[in-house]
């Protein structure tokens, strides 16, 4: 039976990560000479997995690498060696350098070890003992040689076992039954050590045998057998004769039949990859099908409502078969129930999409420690609400603005040193990071107590850049939001930590792809708090449908403003790129949906239209459509996955009566018309 | 059928002992510490328990130890699986009672020669 070690591997990575993590998190709770020894244990733990995992699995560059860091570890553990921050570093260092070899294992390249390799060398620097264990190998494959050499075919085996060798579950037959599979095998019996009665010992063993052995083979094999007894017993094996005139024609013939069963193994093993081949591309699939570790509560709940699920349905087929008018009542319970049953089991299977925030949190002690030792800086961060859930493509994608956003605290934030007792608040600057749930959605804050942004700054650089006019006079919010601009940098110094102003405007776009918007809030000295509002999941959104002809759309709520009655006199057609609306003091253009999809919308009367005011990045539109409809949760479904994608829209759901409905993606939907109304005048002003 | 106990923190040491062994016709149990796999002894009779060494909670030796209390499990074969090809750690593991080892990485074909050994 061969078995396809490969199975494996996506379990063997998943602990891995998992593993890097919890070191990466316990060697940054050690400092200096404050070994805690359970987090030593747990560290060495975890890298011993790693090690004896990827020897298994045939990933020996990681094997390899890990075994050197064991060494320290295991040092430490044993309390022969102090925890430095020196160590701490290298450690730190090795688990970022194993978790880019894993990650190239996982994407199927070649796993680089050069740095691997340096650190290496720094460990042993670090361990500066002779590196024991290879010469030891070395030693041992000496060994081997030397006994391979003595090939011999009569053997004569003496074994004794001490009196308590059966207490270890070591069966002696076991062992002649071993040697038996080796080549023909005689053994003697001597029970001349057997004791008196009274002297007896009924769990004791006091025999001896003798045995004679008829095999090609080295003393390495017998020795093989006895391997786990060899201390236990008193074991002789001598040879009787030594085969060195092997008779060079059964050679040959033996010779012949090897070649014949290479062949024919050679011929199974085609016809073998032929089967893995017709498996394999279901296994990509799967290697790039990310994987989600479900606490086992949640699938026994769900399993738990498939069940009432069951017991409805069965309900509701008993009414359907034979329905009379009088069953009126049980047909409405039961699809009452159907809907709670639905209800609970979208709710259930939600829950297993949803992830401890911790795991977008987990990075940042390590990031902060590293950034801050780059800057000089001291720097306490303070994580709390890890355990709030949120849905796993939201996490994943939120994870890089979060970096980018604490990464600015820490670089443009908090001060120096020296600065901050200057400025008499403590030395150590505090980045807090936070998440909880309001009102159906998920709060993310980033707050430091650092020198807050300094708006006339800002300012002043939005004019040098050509994004507001000197003269403009802006509120406190909008010069915050100034920082979201592309190209928006007030770092005098471009650094590596925060790099080159490129970032915020992008953390802004990703936060509002996911949905999501970002709150500024700085006080000058005190601090700055970033907060990010997200939506629990991408897989069901708050949707107000609208009516647009005969065609539905939706449109999210979270961007909904207002919706009003269209008064004609406040319409403005003036030259611009679109129509515009007068709306109290100010005014927003006018988006015709109808128009936008490509169809003409044959009922449409202006003072009959309703007009959707709707926000999506930072600017106002309003929507021309015929009615408002309800207002209910969609399920979205990706249209790129099912048809191809739209722009304009974010997939579509399916309604009640079966019907599909596009979402609008707003954000998109606005830029997209203005692109197709700008080209448009281009053409009538070259026609012109 | 022989029944096996498979003890492994690592969940694919654990998936790859338990796939091999059941996959040649024993019936395998596992579990991820040395705790969870003595609750397991006691509550039914295994014929060969293979065990990591280094598992929170409880580690292998002492698990080995334990099993050895108990009257059921005194001549059962128990397995050590361990990374350590130097001799300190499989003197350990002797002294508390283990059979013998299998050093690790070891493939599917080793680990099942090694447990046709025991049985």
């Amino acid at each position: 039976m061969t078995i396809d070690l490969s199975q494996f591997h996506q379990v063997f990575y998943d602990e891995s990560f998992e593993g890097l993590d919890t070191m990466e998190e316990l060697l940054l709770s050690l400092s200096d000479g404050n070994a805690d020894n359970e987090s030593v244990n747990t560290i060495f733990r975890s890298a011993h997995s790693i090690k004896g995992g990827s020897a298994t699995f045939g990933f020996m560059a990681v094997a390899e690498f890990t075994h050197i860091l064991e060494s320290l570890l295991d040092e430490m553990r044993e309390g022969e060696r102090e925890v430095t921050t020196e160590a701490i570093t290298l450690l730190l260092e090795s688990v970022d350098c194993m978790r880019e070899m894993l990650n190239e294992l996982q994407a199927g390249e070649k796993c680089d070890d050069a740095q691997a390799k340096i650190l290496g060398q720094k460990f042993q620097a670090m361990l500066d003992d002779e590196p024991s264990l290879e010469t030891k190998h070395q030693t041992v494959d000496e060994n081997t040689t030397k006994a391979e050499v003595e090939l011999s075919d009569q053997w004569k085996i003496i074994f004794k076992p001490q009196t308590h060798i059966l207490g270890n579950g070591n069966e002696p037959l076991r062992m002649f039954r071993e040697l038996s599979t080796l080549g023909e095998c005689k053994v003697s019996l001597n029970e001349s050590s057997i004791p008196k009665w009274d002297e007896y010992e009924t769990e004791d063993l006091y025999l001896e045998w003798k045995i004679d052995l008829k095999a090609e083979i080295i003393e390495q094999d017998i020795i093989e057998v006895f391997e786990w007894v060899m201390d236990e017993c008193e074991l002789t094996i001598s040879n009787i004769t030594t085969s060195e005139d092997h008779k060079p024609a059964a050679d040959k013939a033996d010779v012949v039949k090897i070649s014949e069963k290479t062949v024919q193994a050679n011929v199974e093993l085609s016809s073998s990859t032929e089967v893995v081949k017709q498996v394999k591309p279901k296994k990509e699939v799967n290697k790039t099908a990310s994987s989600i570790r479900v606490g086992i509560e949640k699938v026994d709940s769900l399993i738990n409502l498939v069940g009432e699920l069951v017991i409805t349905q069965s309900m509701l087929s008993q009414v359907g078969s034979d329905f009379q008018m009088d069953q009126l009542e049980t047909l409405r319970l039961g699809l009452a129930q159907l809907e709670q049953n639905t209800r609970e089991m979208q709710e259930s299977v939600m829950q297993i999409r949803m992830m401890p925030i911790s795991f977008a949190f987990n990075r940042f002690p390590r990031m902060v420690r590293d950034t801050a030792m780059q800057l000089e800086k001291k720097i306490d961060l303070q994580i709390s609400g890890e355990t709030t859930e949120l849905d796993k493509t939201v996490m994943e994608r939120i994870g890089d603005p979060l970096v980018h956003l604490v990464r600015n605290s820490l670089d443009h934030g908090i001060e120096s040193p020296a600065e901050r007792i200057a400025k008499d608040k403590p030395e150590t600057g505090t980045i807090n990071l936070d998440a909880f749930h309001q009102g159906g959605n998920i709060i993310i804050e980033i707050q430091d107590d650092g020198a807050g942004i300094n708006t006339d700054k800002v300012f002043q650089k939005a004019v040098e850049k050509g994004l507001v006019a000197a003269s403009d006079v802006l509120t406190e919010n909008e010069i915050f939001n100034l920082l979201f601009e592309p190209g928006f940098s007030t770092a005098n110094i471009v650094t590596d930590v925060s790099g080159r102003g490129v970032g915020m405007d992008v953390v802004k776009r990703n936060i509002n792809i996911l949905g999501g918007s970002i709150l500024v809030h700085s006080e000058k000295d005190v601090g700055s708090t970033f907060s990010i509002r997200l939506p629990l999941t991408l897989a069901i959104l708050d949707g107000q449908l609208i009516r647009v002809g005969d065609q539905i759309y939706v449109v999210p709520l979270m961007s909904v403003i207002e919706s009003l009655q269209i008064k004609e006199e406040l319409l403005s057609c003036v030259g611009g790129e679109l129509d515009l609306y007068q709306l109290r003091d100010d005014y927003v253009p006018i988006i015709d949906v109808a128009k936008e999809f490509g169809f003409n919308n044959e009922s449409f009367e202006i003072e009959e239209s309703l007009l959707v005011v709707v926000e999506g990045d930072n600017q106002q539109v309003g929507l021309l459509v015929d009615e408002l409809l309800t207002q209910q949760q969609v399920v979205i479904k990706s249209l790129d996955v099912n048809y191809k994608p739209i722009q304009g829209t974010s997939g579509a759901t399916i309604l009640g009566d079966g019907r599909v409905a596009l979402i609008l993606d707003v954000v998109g939907f606005i830029r997209q018309a203005k692109h197709v109304n700008k080209s448009g005048i281009k053409t009538t002003s070259n026609a012109a | 059928m022989t029944k096996i106990l498979a003890v492994d923190d690592s969940a694919s040491m654990r998936q790859m002992v338990s796939f091999t062994l059941s996959g040649a016709g024993y019936e395998v149990t596992d579990a991820c510490d040395g705790q969870q796999a003595l609750d397991a002894a006691k509550s039914q009779q295994f014929d060969v328990v293979v065990s990591d060494v280094n598992m929170p909670v409880m580690d292998g030796i002492t698990l080995i130890k334990e099993l050895r209390k108990l009257p059921q499990y005194r001549s059962t074969p128990l397995l050590l699986l361990t990374t350590e090809s130097s001799g300190t750690k499989k003197m350990e593991g002797k002294q508390a009672g283990a059979t013998g080892w299998i050093v690790k990485p070891f493939n599917p074909e080793q680990l099942l020669k090694t447990i046709k050994r025991v049985i």
